[in-house]
């Protein structure tokens, strides 16, 4: 048994190893000239900065189509909770030539668009429209079991004590939700962040403009600088595991929030 | 219709008091609800976005892949350069879900049944495949076995091939898909305890034939689901098998690395031809994963009785 677990770990452990191996060689000199290159840094800004942005995003309309489904019956709504999971289902490829040709100028959403003068594929709008895309689903299932299981008669004592039902839900059911929105939050900016497939197809991978930090690894390996590649990859990784930390930290705080039945 | 008339009835036969009753649940009830108007504007925008987001870009791909008619679809389909790519994708789906078929069986049989030190630090592992980028997941295999990596060398020297070409795909989607069995087995699991194992070794049974007889078919619904999901992602891998694919026509193209291809030659019928199975294959897996659903929460119910 024991073995067996050792064994396992090692398939994950080693190639992650690897990477950090690779990054020592280094010499912080290098490691530093590296990332503080302009088209590091930009591919950076963009990936982080858009991520950031399309979690946001996420999170608001999230939250909107969660209590659509939850509290609301409406004709189709089981079709829509299903159709929720498309993105996590649809194969980042496809994705990503499917939100090509439907923004792009000719394409069935890009045409209006662009006749109101808003260009969407091909620039940085792309990517955060391809960054909404993937992160939906993230933050809609971490949230809807949450608000599915929450007391009612709590939203009864705050409305029979006076509370309107915006008070209700700002002082009431919202700090309830607070641990499952983060975790959907930061788990959408962490898919969003390392996104690769569904989002170079539409971005026109223009450098220091619309070139992603996942992108700009795959380049620096065709050109054979390892060195590069693997800088970058150490970065990304290091925030992907200071997000695990933290989603894993907010589910135990979310734990220890539910009042005892 | 007839309901609400029977509902009419009764309610008019019966005394003040449940009308009462019924009274006072309709007030609670608009303590817990919104306005007409406001529930009509929030439902129109989830319905509205989600057209937008979800099912516009599902409803592009059917749609360019059949806009030279339906032979045209079937022709690019014929294609031996996608035959070839269906083929390797099947073949690479078949070796990743088998493995991680008897890794995550291993994995949530360890962490939901036995206590051992490390135990938080294993769960997070196994979900570390969830949150790396796909492009840093092939990374780390071009960095083992490529020509310049810590492997690279011997392997050159033994003649073995594993970057840009079969092994290496199948490696690096086996490392994406990890955690999907796991996943879907941990909790529930967890949730049956060991009882019915202990129940089985002390009356006998050695421990493959507890796993068999006992743990396997309490956790069949959750296999099939982690399995599902694992078949789905394997398939449509892209970052993570792009880098290591090496890009050979005819020999280490994966579907969704033809669809590149093809697309940036703006060959779009059969770059969305390609598409639209792995669309297909999306859409039946979600159906899929709903059935499924049903029976684990069925079984839930069961046990909670």
């Amino acid at each position: 048994m024991g073995l067996t677990l050792s064994w396992l770990s090692i398939i994950i452990l080693i190639p992650l190893a690897g990477l950090f191996l690779k990054s020592f060689e280094l010499s912080p000199e290098q490691f530093w000239n590296i990332l503080s290159s302009r088209r590091t840094l930009n591919a950076l800004r963009v990936s982080f900065g858009l991520a950031f942005a399309a979690a946001c995003v996420n999170l608001v309309m999230g939250s909107v189509i969660v209590w659509a489904l939850v509290r609301y019956r409406f004709p189709g709504r089981r079709i829509f909770d299903a159709i929720v999971d498309v993105p996590f289902a649809l194969p980042t490829a496809v994705a990503g030539v499917a939100l090509t040709a439907l923004f792009a100028e000719k394409g069935w959403l890009g045409a209006p668009l662009a006749a109101l003068g808003i260009k969407v594929a091909f620039t940085p709008v792309g990517i955060f429209v391809a960054m909404i895309f993937i992160g939906i689903p993230f933050v809609v299932r971490t949230v809807q079991p949450v608000l599915q299981d929450l007391d009612p008669e709590i939203e009864e004592a705050a409305g029979s004590l006076g509370a309107s039902r915006w008070q209700t839900i700002i002082r009431v059911i919202l700090p309830s939700l607070a641990p499952a929105l983060l975790t959907g939050l930061a788990l959408a900016f962490a898919r969003a962040v390392g996104e690769y497939g569904s989002v170079i197809f539409i971005a026109g991978n223009l450098p220091n403009v619309s070139e992603i930090a996942p992108l700009l690894i795959v380049i620096r390996l065709s050109e054979f600088r390892y060195a590069d590649a693997t800088a970058i990859a150490v970065v990304m990784l290091v925030v992907s595991f200071v997000i695990i930390f933290a989603v894993n930290r907010l589910q135990r705080w979310a734990q220890s929030r539910i009042p005892v039945r | 219709m007839t309901m609400q008339i029977a509902d009419t009835v009764s309610l008019s036969a019966s005394d003040a008091k449940a009308r009462e009753k019924a009274r006072a649940a309709a007030a609670r009830d608009s303590l817990r609800t919104e306005p007409p108007a406001v529930r009509i504007a929030i439902i129109t925008l989830a319905v509205l976005f989600l057209s937008v987001f979800v099912v516009l870009p599902l409803v592009v791909v059917f749609a360019q892949a059949f806009s030279k008619g339906v032979l045209a679809y079937f022709a690019a389909l014929a294609e031996p350069e996608a035959m070839a790519a269906i083929k390797l994708t099947l073949i690479v789906a078949a070796i990743s879900v088998g493995l991680n078929l008897v890794f995550g069986l291993v994995a949530a049989w360890a962490i939901a049944k036995f206590e051992f030190p490390g135990k938080t630090f294993l769960i997070t592992l196994i979900d570390l495949p969830f949150s790396v980028s796909p492009v840093i997941s092939g990374l780390v295999f071009v960095l083992l076995f490529g020509a310049q990596g810590y492997f690279g060398s011997w392997l050159r020297d033994h003649d073995i091939q594993i970057l840009f070409a079969v092994p290496g795909i199948a490696l690096a989607t086996t490392f994406v898909t990890f955690p999907f069995v796991a996943r879907a087995l941990i909790p529930l699991m967890q949730e049956q305890g060991t009882q019915e194992e202990e129940a089985a070794i002390s009356l006998g049974a050695s421990g493959l034939q507890t796993f068999f007889r006992v743990t396997l078919p309490n956790i069949k619904w959750g296999v099939l689901y982690g399995v599902l999901l694992c078949n789905a992602r394997a398939m449509g891998e892209f970052g993570a098998v792009s880098v290591v694919s090496g890009h050979i026509r005819g020999e280490t193209n994966t579907m969704p690395l033809l669809v590149e291809i093809l697309y940036n030659e703006y060959q779009f019928v059969a770059a969305f031809a390609i598409a639209s199975l792995l669309a297909m294959l999306a859409l039946i897996t979600l159906i899929a994963k709903t059935v499924l659903e049903r029976h684990l929460d069925e079984g839930q119910d069961v046990n909670d009785h």
